[in-house]
């Protein structure tokens, strides 16, 4: 039996190690520099050409030795350096000795190997010409590329992992999601530690494209920094972004055990499918509800008891107008003075890796006592009344905070995390 | 972790055999079985073919149907035929409180358009500009989400109701086992009571095949059963479309319920053998002797997608195990990738319920006499993961 339990008996699940790569920087430390003075990680993309698109502005992580070697390379690095970040801090050496829960993009061939399998081929044309190539070829490298299981079994090896890794998507919620995973394993007594990662390099040119065609991306070209403006009224679009980032997730009795550093508390998790539309919320933001007030029951506080919002504030025209209703319902009057602000203002949307990224900066926000700030909120859009820590970082006393997630396909997870285990 | 009893109580299933448990269960126990194969499509290799599905069967409307390309109409089609057998369709508050996980690959992409950049290819060498042009103006707007793996699960939600929770897993044959084992241990643990868990695998679409071509893991040629694939030309897998579903559900929610119980889901344990460790039927065989302990002779649904490592760690496996009766799914349906797990624990399940085993489906495979009241499923993944499900009457 666990000596620190929570409300229902469960084993409480500490934090133990934080990592973290976004456009911003490698590591927490330069991370959290940039976020609170308000840079941005928004850029002109230089990966590749950009003539014909709609939108020319990324977060792209481009600073990597991955970051031109395809959406598979990069995804791994990144998850790979995050991992290796947390688990430094956490102190754990040797073996991890504890279940990987890795959330990925569902990535394809690089349309680079597509080419260069159909210049290798001969007999016939399109995919039967690649097919004949394929066949003589037996390239490995590329094959691994196809295999969605291939970068949790690499870092499986690395970092000592037990078990099978389980990799995951559920869109823009995904790194959320693997926390939660971790988070069920610990409660259930099955292992005193769990590693979770959210990891995503897949800012390729037909990734953005079909964004584009969807009308999800912001197209304001002109000044990339000023581009990602969440709870703006003249928001227009989310920008692509790439990161990750990885925490070491540790029964508060294996932590206090071996003498970890305590960072945070994960208190509460909660979920809900919305069966409305595969891109579109149900209008009454009936799901969005239902996932915060169930991360609030797991974590048995009520919503009195939330300090700050970490947003999933993407910038779109209807998240941040979905989100503002959900917050406004499970939180009536109070939203309007409850800080709130979207680390994406700042990012971008690093889609499969954003639950992660900003459970880690809200982890960051309660230890360090100050807000990172909404940058570029100059337009307030005037049917969302919310405090969104405006252009500049605030300092605060924040011991619980709440951060969403929500994604296409009906998506909603949020996190309940705390600073302190009581 | 031990806790509730977590019992099956819905079964979906497709295969190039058909649809629902009745038409496997009748195929599977034919006087002499022969799989259904089509082996001229995409010569060398051969598959095994969906049947004829009338899709609006379980997806009723037709702009559902259109928003989806194969992979995940089979998808959304074969978790229906679980919700069904499971009695629970209708059952609107059940499903807002039903948990889902997915075991998904990709969606499908569209050939057309591949094939129309791959042809400009061949007359420029500005390869990026030539996607900018194409990309922009063919790709349709909707396909992105009919290729996103865990839209199979927003297609469930939308056209079923199952909203208590959505989570897809990825990664090949493991993605199958890691989503059992996930909701056999929620349920156990008490963190849900019901879970809607399963995959499907759509085998003809090119941009899979490739996958599995450049790791020449296909076999070429005349078909052999799954055993005998070893001397064979290729690399002995035998792609089959299909899908598996299972509703799992705490004793007491099914019993609150009136439910109809298939079988108790016993054991489901995931297991990885590292790269340096080339043992990996001792992995597996591990996983076994924690599930089954069983001395009186066992159904074993070996869930080997045909390739020479994949069948010989899981012959190794049963081998220290001398009860076990195995019989080889891919034989009878082909590999179903992220579906073949699930597939194969339906099948232990199935046979539990029926109270016997399969008749043999090649000569090499043992036959079984008396009756079944115990059933397990092995898997070593084509790559990577290893999984182990144990099934049990319920009385």
């Amino acid at each position: 039996m666990p000596q620190h339990r929570d409300h229902l008996g469960r084993p409480i699940v500490a934090v133990t190690g934080i990592g973290m790569v976004t456009p911003l920087g490698v590591g927490k430390t330069e991370n959290w520099a940039a976020l609170t003075s308000g840079k941005s990680g928004i850029k002109r993309i230089t990966r590749f050409p950009v003539d014909l698109l709609n939108t020319t502005i990324s977060g792209m992580v481009d600073f990597l030795p991955s970051s031109t070697k395809g959406a598979s390379a990069l995804t791994h690095e990144l998850a790979e350096m995050a991992a290796a970040e947390a688990i430094g801090e956490a102190r754990i050496s040797g073996d991890f000795d504890g279940p990987l829960f890795l959330a990925a993009p569902p990535v394809e061939i690089d349309w680079h190997d597509r080419f260069a399998l159909y210049a290798a081929g001969t007999e016939g044309a399109g995919y039967d010409r690649i097919l004949s190539a394929a066949r003589g070829l037996n390239d490995s490298v590329i094959e691994e590329t196809t295999l969605f299981a291939a970068i949790a079994d690499k870092l499986a090896d690395r970092f000592g992992i037990s078990g099978l890794p389980v990799t995951l998507s559920t869109a823009c919620a995904s790194g959320a999601t693997a926390i939660q995973l971790g988070v069920e394993a610990i409660r259930r007594g099955e292992t005193d530690r769990a590693l979770s990662i959210g990891a995503d390099g897949s800012a390729t040119a037909e990734a953005l494209i079909r964004f584009s065609l969807l009308s999800a991306l912001s197209t304001q070209n002109a000044l990339p920094e000023r581009a990602s403006k969440p709870f703006s009224k003249d928001r227009d679009g989310f920008v692509l972004a790439e990161g990750a980032a990885a925490l070491v997730l540790e029964s508060l009795d294996s932590a206090i055990a071996r003498g970890a550093t305590v960072l945070g508390i994960i208190k509460g998790c909660g979920e809900k499918a919305d069966d409305f539309h595969r891109t579109r919320s149900k209008p009454d933001a009936s799901p969005a509800i239902a996932a915060v007030n169930a991360a609030l029951g797991d974590a048995g506080m009520s919503a009195d008891a939330i300090d700050y919002v970490n947003a999933h504030g993407t910038s779109t025209p209807e998240n941040d107008k979905m989100e503002h209703l959900s917050l406004s319902t499970v939180f009536g009057e109070r939203m309007k003075t409850i800080p709130i602000s979207s680390n994406k203002s700042m990012i971008g949307h690093t889609l499969s890796a954003a639950g992660a990224i900003e459970a880690a900066f809200s982890l960051l926000t309660m230890r360090e006592g100050v807000i990172p700030p909404t940058i570029n909120y100059d337009n307030p859009d005037p049917n969302i009344e919310l405090d969104v820590v405006p252009n500049i970082k605030r300092s605060a006393d924040i011991a619980t905070v709440l951060s969403n997630s929500f994604g296409f396909g009906g998506q909603n997870a949020c996190l309940v995390m705390a600073r302190e285990a009581v | 972790m031990t806790g509730n009893d977590v019992v099956i109580t819905g079964i979906g299933l497709v295969s190039s055999l058909g649809e629902g448990i009745e038409n496997h269960w009748n195929a599977l126990n034919a006087e002499s079985f022969s799989p259904r194969l089509d082996t001229t499509s995409f010569a060398p290799y051969s598959f095994h073919p969906l049947p004829e599905i009338d899709w609006s069967q379980q997806i009723p409307k037709r702009s559902d149907q259109r928003q989806m390309e194969l992979w995940q109409r089979l998808g959304t089609y074969t978790a229906g035929l679980a919700l069904d057998d499971a009695g629970i369709k209708a059952n609107l508050d059940l499903l807002s409180r039903t948990d889902m996980i997915i075991a998904a690959g990709g969606g499908e992409r569209d050939e057309a358009v591949d094939e129309d950049i791959m042809a400009a290819s061949e007359s420029r060498a500005d390869h990026d500009m030539l996607l900018n042009e194409k990309l922009t103006t063919e790709l349709r707007p909707t396909l992105f989400l009919a290729q996103l793996s865990n839209l199979l699960a927003g297609n469930i939600s939308i056209v079923h109701s199952v909203t208590g929770s959505s989570r897809t897993f990825m990664g090949e044959e493991g993605a199958g086992v890691t989503a059992l084992a996930t909701a056999h241990a929620r349920i156990a643990s008490g963190q849900s009571s019901i879970t809607l868990v399963g995959g499907a695998f759509q085998s003809t679409h090119r941009s899979m095949i490739l996958g599995h071509a450049l790791g020449r893991h296909l076999h070429e040629g005349e078909w052999r059963p799954a055993w005998q694939r070893g001397d064979a030309p290729g690399g002995g897998m035998v792609p089959g479309s299909g899908g598996a579903f299972l509703v799992l559900e705490s004793v007491d929610s099914a019993k609150s319920r009136g439910a109809r119980i298939h079988a108790r889901l016993s054991h489901v344990l995931a297991g990885r053998t590292r790269s340096s460790d080339p043992d990996r039927a001792a992995s597996l065989n591990r996983l076994v002797d924690r599930a089954f302990t069983g001395a009186k002779e066992t159904l074993v649904i070996s869930a080997a997608s045909g390739t020479p490592q994949s069948i010989e760690t899981e012959r190794a496996a049963i081998a220290s195990h001398p009860a076990s009766r195995v019989r080889a799914m891919s034989t009878a349906v082909g590999h179903l990738q992220e579906a073949q797990f699930p597939f194969a624990v339906a099948l232990a399940a199935l046979a539990v319920a029926k109270g016997s085993a399969y008749p043999p489906l090649d000569d090499s495979e043992p036959a079984i006499t008396g009756t079944t009241d115990e059933a397990m499923a092995i898997i070593a993944g084509h790559i990577t993961g290893e999984g182990v499900a144990t099934v049990k009457v319920f009385d």
